[in-house]
C-alpha cells in the first residue's frame, strides 16, 4: 500500500513537471507580449503596467486577418481534394486489389519517409515553370503530391480491414463500382476520413518550407511560413513578436482545446501508422 | 508499417477469392478498370514527389547556378559532400541531433511513462494528455521563437539557473559555439517527447496487467519487471518513436532556421538548412542536389533497420 501510494505521488509529480516544461515558453511569451515594446524584459516577469494593446498593434502589424485568410484558403485547396484522391486510390488498393496493387503500394511507401528538402530545389524550378510562384497554388499543389504515401496509406488500412460481404449486398442489388464507393464506403470510412482531414489540415496550416521557397508574400502564406516572416521583420522587438506569435498559434490552439479528442487520436493513430 | 501488405498467403487468397465473390462476375474487369481510381493520386505524387526525385538526381551531375547552362561534372558534387567540411559537418550535426531529439524523449518518455503508467492512466486521460500534445500541434516556428527567447540571455533558462544557485552557468545558449546545437536539440526534445510519453503510455496499456501480476509474485523489482515485460511488449511502439524522431532530427528545419539560422558560425548547420541556402542563396543548385540525395539515402538507411527490428510478428 504504501509503495503504491509512494508510487502514485511520484508518477503525479512527473506529470505535473512535465507539463510545467511544456506550458512555460509559452506563459514565458504571454509575460513577454505584456511589456513595453521594444524593450528587452526577463524571461518570465509579470510586467507592472500590462501593455494589453501590443496585442492589437501586433494583429496590424503582422496583418494577421490577411494570413488567417490565406491560410484557410490553403487549407480548403488541399485539403478536401487530397482526402477524396487518397479516400479513392485507397478503396482501389484495399478493397477493389486492382492488378499491380502491391507494386504502387511499395512505391508510395518510398514516399512517406521523403524528406521535404530533398525535392524542394526541383519543386522550385517545377512551380516557377507553371508561372506559380508566389501564388497559393504554389503551396497547394505540391502539398497534396507530397501527403498522398500518407493519406493513401492511411485510407488502405481503413479498406482493408472493411469487410467484403458489405460490397456482396450491394453487388447483388446491382450497384455499380462508383456507386458502391460513393453510396456505401465513404460514408462507412467517414471516421477515417475526418481523423485523415483533421490531420491534414494541421500539417498545411503549419507548413513553413514550401511557404518560404516558393512565396514571398506572408499574406500569401500559410500561418507558419507567415510567422517566420513576421519574426524576420520584428525579431527585434521581442514583446511584439511574442504577441504576434501567440495570436498566431489562437485558432489552432482553439481549434485543439474543442476537438482535443480527434485531435489527439488523430496524431496517435497517424504516427503509429506512419 | 509492412504488416498488411505481408498477410499470409493462404489468407490473402481465401480473400482475393471472396473479393472476387463480392465483386461478382464484373470480378475481373473491376482489378483493371479499378486503376482510375488510383490515378488523380498517382498523378499528384508522379508529378510532385516521383518526378523531383528524378529531377535531384539529375541536377545532382550538374554544374548550375540555377540560370545559365549546366555543366555536367559527373559525381564531383558528391565528392565535396563529403569532403567540403561545411557540407559534411551538416551531416555529422544531423547525427548529433537524433542523440536529443531522439535520445532525449525515448528515453525520458519511457522513464515517465512508466512512472505513470499504473497510477496516473486514468488522468492522462484529460488535461494532462492535451497539455502534452500542444507542440504537436503548433508550428515549429512558434516552437522556435518561444525557444529562442527561452534561450536567450534574459531567458526563463538562465533565469532558472540563477535562481537555483547555478548563475555561473548562465550564457546566450544559442550563440555559443559549444552549446548552440545541443540547445537546438533540447528544443527538437520538447516537441517529441509528449507525443512519445503519450504513444508508449497508450502501448503500455495494452500489455496485460497479468504479466505484472505474475512478476511481483515471482519477486521481480521494478527494474526486473522493466526489462522483462514493459520493453519487450513496447518494441512496436519504442520502433515508431524512434523513426518518427529520427526522421524530425535529420530533416530539421523549421526550428534551426528560426533559431540560430545555422549559426554561430556553421555551429548548428544541418543538411535541410544547407540546401537551402546552396540552392536558393549561394546558386549551387548541384552541390544543394547532391545534398539532398545524400540526405534522402540517409534517411532511409538509418529508418529501414528499425522498422525491420521493431516490426509486429503478425504472420
Amino acid at each position: 500500500m504504501i509503495v503504491q501510494r509512494r508510487n502514485a505521488v511520484a508518477g503525479g509529480v512527473l506529470l505535473v513537471v512535465l507539463m510545467v516544461i511544456t506550458l512555460v515558453p509559452f506563459a514565458s511569451l504571454f509575460t513577454t507580449a505584456l511589456h513595453q515594446s521594444g524593450t528587452y524584459p526577463k524571461g518570465l516577469d509579470w510586467p507592472s503596467h500590462p501593455q494589453w494593446h501590443n496585442f492589437a498593434d501586433a494583429f496590424h502589424a503582422a496583418n494577421l486577418d490577411a494570413i488567417f485568410k490565406s491560410s484557410g484558403l490553403i487549407v480548403l485547396g488541399v485539403v478536401p481534394v487530397s482526402v477524396l484522391i487518397a479516400t479513392m486510390a485507397g478503396f482501389a488498393l484495399g478493397h477493389l486489389r486492382i492488378r499491380g496493387g502491391q507494386l504502387l503500394f511499395v512505391v508510395l511507401l518510398m514516399g512517406l519517409t521523403l524528406p521535404l528538402e530533398g525535392v524542394i530545389v526541383p519543386l522550385y524550378y517545377e512551380v516557377r515553370g507553371l508561372g506559380l510562384l508566389n501564388t497559393r497554388w504554389a503551396i497547394i499543389l505540391p502539398l497534396i503530391g507530397l501527403y498522398m504515401p500518407f493519406a493513401v496509406y492511411w485510407m488502405r488500412t481503413h479498406f482493408v480491414n472493411m469487410p467484403s460481404e458489405v460490397s456482396e449486398a450491394a453487388r447483388v442489388d446491382g450497384a455499380t463500382t462508383w456507386q458502391l464507393f460513393w453510396r456505401i464506403h465513404v460514408p462507412l470510412a467517414r471516421p477515417a476520413v475526418s481523423s485523415l482531414a483533421i490531420l491534414l489540415a494541421v500539417f498545411t496550416w503549419n507548413q513553413f518550407l514550401l511557404a518560404l521557397v516558393l512565396v514571398d508574400d506572408p499574406t500569401k502564406r500559410t500561418t507558419a511560413g507567415a510567422l517566420g516572416a513576421f519574426q524576420g521583420q520584428w525579431g527585434a522587438d521581442i514583446p511584439l513578436l511574442s504577441a504576434g506569435s501567440l495570436l498566431i498559434l489562437v485558432p489552432t490552439i482553439t481549434l485543439f482545446v474543442v476537438f482535443q479528442r480527434q485531435f489527439v487520436s488523430a496524431l496517435l493513430q497517424g504516427s503509429l501508422k506512419g | 508499417m509492412t504488416d498488411a501488405t505481408s498477410s499470409h498467403p493462404v489468407r490473402r487468397t481465401s480473400r482475393e477469392a471472396a473479393t472476387s465473390r463480392a465483386l461478382g462476375a464484373g470480378a475481373r474487369d473491376v482489378r483493371t478498370t479499378g486503376w482510375l481510381y488510383v490515378l488523380p493520386a498517382l498523378a499528384a505524387y508522379g508529378l510532385f514527389v516521383l518526378w523531383p526525385i528524378v529531377k535531384t538526381f539529375r541536377y545532382s551531375l550538374y554544374q548550375w547556378d540555377g540560370v545559365g547552362p549546366a555543366r555536367w561534372v559527373g559525381l564531383d558534387n558528391y565528392r565535396s559532400v563529403f569532403s567540403d567540411n561545411e557540407l559534411a559537418s551538416s551531416l555529422v550535426h544531423a547525427f548529433e541531433l537524433i542523440l536529443f531529439f531522439t535520445g532525449i524523449s525515448v528515453t525520458l518518455g519511457l522513464l515517465v511513462a512508466t512512472v505513470m503508467r499504473r497510477v496516473a492512466t486514468r488522468r492522462v486521460g484529460g488535461v494532462a494528455r492535451a497539455v502534452l500534445f500542444l507542440p504537436q500541434v503548433v508550428p515549429l516556428v512558434a516552437a522556435g521563437i518561444a525557444w529562442s527567447w527561452m534561450l536567450a540571455s534574459d531567458g526563463v533558462v538562465n533565469q532558472t539557473l540563477s535562481a537555483v544557485g547555478l548563475g555561473r552557468f548562465t550564457r546566450a545558449w544559442l550563440g555559443d559555439f559549444g552549446f548552440a546545437l545541443p540547445a537546438v536539440g533540447v528544443i527538437g526534445a520538447w516537441v517529441l517527447l509528449g507525443l512519445c510519453t503519450v504513444l508508449l503510455l497508450a502501448g503500455m496499456s495494452k500489455i496485460d496487467p497479468a504479466l505484472y501480476e505474475a512478476a511481483q509474485i515471482d519477486g521481480a523489482g521494478a527494474i526486473r519487471e522493466f526489462f522483462a515485460i514493459t520493453l519487450p511488449n513496447l518494441r512496436y511502439e519504442i520502433g515508431v518513436c524512434i523513426t518518427v524522431t529520427m526522421i524530425a532530427a535529420l530533416s530539421a528545419f523549421d526550428i534551426v532556421f528560426i533559431s540560430t539560422r545555422g549559426g554561430p558560425g556553421e555551429a548548428t548547420m544541418v543538411p535541410g538548412l544547407k540546401i537551402y541556402q546552396l540552392a536558393f542563396f549561394n546558386r549551387e543548385v548541384g552541390a544543394a542536389s547532391a545534398l539532398a540525395v545524400v540526405l534522402m539515402v540517409l534517411v532511409l538507411v538509418c529508418i529501414l533497420p528499425v522498422q525491420w527490428l521493431t516490426r509486429r510478428d503478425d504472420s
